[in-house]
């Protein structure tokens, strides 16, 4: 019965799929030094940018692909992708008049309207949006607030021209160019991203946000993020992603760095809904991304959270090093796979200084065909005295055709250490569900229940205006998903 | 109310229900006793909807409408409420909120907007105090780690916050230790009217010191063997079920 329905179950259409007609600036397809330069000198930069772009990129050249995530795919060819798009005409920052109303309703379109945001500036909860298309910031808002406080929050190509201390200081220092293929090539051709700088002391007011959206055909986007605590600071940060619907692959190849100073604490939030491809696996995002943060000093916080519902296929560790004593780190995920598409998603634990605590909650859906790996490493070194982790890996099954692994790795070399792993997977029940058709609730709504109620804890993490979206997306990404 | 003509139903090939006929009217209460295998939860789980088994003969008229072409979800909104035998946990669904989207649903199927947040934690308050339900347990996630007394009590709960007009009590009686029998018995007294019907199942006449039946009915064997005054309760305790079984056998 439950197959039948399954095999019939027609995918919710991908609410994002649309296309923006707006001229794009590319560079030629393909990758050599010389698209490098061009990326660099359409960007205005400094040598020493350049420097480091052509460094990563000959590193690059000398590795081979990663193949050791559970997930199995066409290997993207890196010579077929538009490396830089832009958004022509080219979009001014200082008024949102000067912007291509064409770009604006995309903007609208995502629900992340800018006039909305504007107006809502005397409100006492705000987010400040950064908005990255293809590979281009296109427009910050509520800069001038948050610059009265000291915060910088802008582009990350405007902050290698205003802020190129900061940017030299921190970029690279938490993901080198060295550590993996996609940040290398990430390294050598990032277009832009955000940049984000919290001063001494300071409790940023807002919520920061970045939105991604890849449209040009055939592009891919390498965006870079650089966040900054410094101490005693605060900062929640949100970021979105959407892509039109296409049947080729596109790569989405980003690196996050996170560094919190001594008492500062960063909360990164993410809700990933990149295309996924067609319910045959036709198509969607490739999502191959770096991200980490350290908790450079003492008493420092990182903490992440995820909901993952997009891309054909995820491959991504958000980690946190935790070097200051005392320090904590957090993950918690919810990742949701349907149809076809793969995920091996999970993260890194390393802790180096003493009294340093992690915690980790990743809840995994599958249905469908699809694949939902939970890849997470534990690493406690010598002489990190009495550090704890807790880790808790569920998996929800949908159906019998899809599949739940956990790959959990523990490696402990302090004996003070106190590590507990926990993991289970559950089937969604039949019984689950007639319990709440027996009580007049349909079976959409009913599956909608039982998978928030399943990734409460998750969600209970996210800010109040991503949890109402996240809860949203669970329900729309697995409709029709059980029989 | 409900009218069940010449009800067949199988599961897995095997037929359980034989040929089940059963007339309900509003107002009344209705014991359905028998042994184990005789059919009881069958006929409660046919009657809710369960796709698990098959009906292969018979009719089954609610009000008005046929009950076996509905789905389950339509059936609780019609009005039909089954308290399950065996309660199933919710993770991380709370009480409140589990009622609060069912009475919204059942509200959207008879064209109505869904319910005040003022009216529902009024209503939410009046049925814990009739169902003696401690207000921690509303806010708890569905039946999680309730204890087997305190979920049965919740299904009275349950039952009490949607106001069914048919409700079928599936041996709510089992696991119950003396108190929460009384508790249940009386949540189930206390929301009886002229306008709604109770169908209850058990094994035992226990339950029915509590719950006066005004019909009972024995099942055995997938049929209705015997129909009597609430007396009939009383001899089946007494005899137990073999002289009805030897009745059949003639």
């Amino acid at each position: 019965m439950a197959n039948e329905i399954l095999s019939e179950k027609i995918n919710e259409e991908y609410k994002y799929g649309f296309v923006t007609n707006i001229e794009a600036d590319n560079a030629p397809k393909g990758l050599n030094e010389d698209i490098i330069r061009f990326i660099s000198k359409k960007k205005n930069e400094p040598e020493w940018m350049l420097e480091y772009r052509l460094k990563a990129f000959r590193y690059w050249i000398t590795l081979e692909e990663p193949h050791w995530a559970h997930v199995s795919y066409q290997k993207p060819d890196f010579h077929d992708i538009i490396y830089y798009s832009a958004p022509k005409p080219k979009v001014s920052l200082n008024s949102l008049d000067e912007v291509d109303p064409e770009l604006l309703k995309t903007f609208e379109k995502l629900g992340i309207s800018i006039e909305e945001q504007k107006r809502l500036s005397g409100v006492e909860s705000r987010i400040a949006v950064d908005i990255v298309m293809d590979s281009v910031s296109v427009k910050t808002t509520f800069k001038e607030t948050l610059s009265e406080k000291g915060i910088i929050f802008c582009s990350f190509g405007e902050a290698v021209q205003e802020h190129p201390e900061l940017v030299k200081k921190y970029m690279n220092s938490v993901v080198p160019y060295t550590d993996n293929f996609y940040a290398a090539l990430n390294s050598a051709v990032f277009t832009d991203g955000s940049f984000c700088y919290i001063p001494k002391g300071v409790r940023c007011p807002m919520e920061l946000s970045t939105y991604f959206r890849i449209n040009s055909a055939g592009t891919g986007q390498f965006e870079r993020t650089l966040l900054i605590a410094d101490e005693d600071s605060y900062v929640s940060y949100l970021e979105g992603c959407t892509a039109p619907m296409r049947d080729e692959n596109q790569l989405h190849a980003a690196v996050v760095e996170l560094v919190a100073h001594k008492n500062a604490e960063i909360k990164y939030s993410t809700v990933q809904n990149w295309y996924p491809g067609n319910k045959e696996g036709i198509g969607g995002i490739f999502n191959f991304v770096t991200k980490r943060g350290i908790c450079l000093e003492d008493n420092s916080k990182i903490s992440w959270t995820q909901v993952e519902t997009g891309s054909a296929v995820t491959w991504k560790y958000p980690s946190v090093i935790l070097k200051g004593d005392n320090s904590v780190g957090e993950f918690y995920s919810v990742a949701v796979t349907n149809n076809y598409q793969q995920a091996d998603t999970g993260t890194k634990m390393m802790h180096l200084g003493k009294n340093t605590r992690s915690t980790i909650i990743s809840k995994g859906i599958s249905a469908g065909f699809s694949n939902n790996s939970y890849r997470g490493l534990v690493r406690i070194a010598k002489g990190a005295k009495n550090a704890r982790n807790f880790s808790q890996c569920d998996s929800l099954l949908m159906g019998d055709k899809c599949g739940a692994h956990t790959f959990p790795y523990i490696e402990i070399k302090d004996k003070t250490a106190v590590v507990e792993h926990e993991a289970t997977t559950s089937k969604i029940g039949e019984d689950q569900l007639f319990y709440c058709k027996s009580r007049g609730i349909d079976n959409e709504k009913a599956i909608g229940l039982i998978v928030n109620g399943y990734c409460k804890e998750v969600l209970n993490k996210l800010p109040m205006e991503f949890a109402v979206e996240a809860q949203k997306l669970l329900a729309v990404s697995l409709e029709g998903s059980v029989g | 109310m409900l009218s069940i003509k010449n009800l067949h139903a199988s599961i897995g090939g095997k037929e359980i229900l034989k040929g089940i006929n059963l007339e309900i009217k509003a107002g009344e209460v209705h014991a359905i006793m028998g042994p184990n295998g005789s059919g009881k939860s069958t006929l409660s789980a046919v009657l809710a909807g369960k796709e698990d088994y098959d009906v292969t003969e018979g009719e089954v008229i609610f009000n008005g409408k046929n009950l076996l072409e509905l789905s389950p979800e339509d059936r609780a909104r019609e009005g039909i409420f089954l308290a399950f035998q065996y309660p199933v946990e919710i993770p991380g669904v709370s009480n409140v909120n589990f009622l609060k989207t069912a009475i919204n649903e059942i509200r959207a199927y008879k064209g109505l907007e869904p319910m005040a947040a003022k009216d529902f934690l009024a209503r939410l308050k009046e049925k814990q105090k009739l169902v003696e339900l401690d207000g921690k347990l509303a806010n708890r996630s569905v039946n999680e780690g309730f204890s087997g007394g305190e979920k049965k009590r919740n299904e009275i709960f349950q039952m009490a916050m949607l106001e069914p007009k048919l409700a079928i009590l599936d041996e709510t009686d089992s696991g119950l230790d003396i108190d929460a029998l009384r508790i249940v018995a009386d949540g189930v007294n206390k929301l009886k009217s002229n306008d709604n019907a109770t169908v209850v199942i058990t094994h035992y006449q226990r339950l029915l010191d509590y719950i006066i039946p005004d019909v009972v009915h024995v099942l055995y064997n997938g049929k209705i063997v015997k129909t009597g005054p609430k007396e009939l309760a009383l001899e089946l305790e007494e005899k137990g079920y073999d002289f009805i079984k030897a009745e059949a056998a003639v």
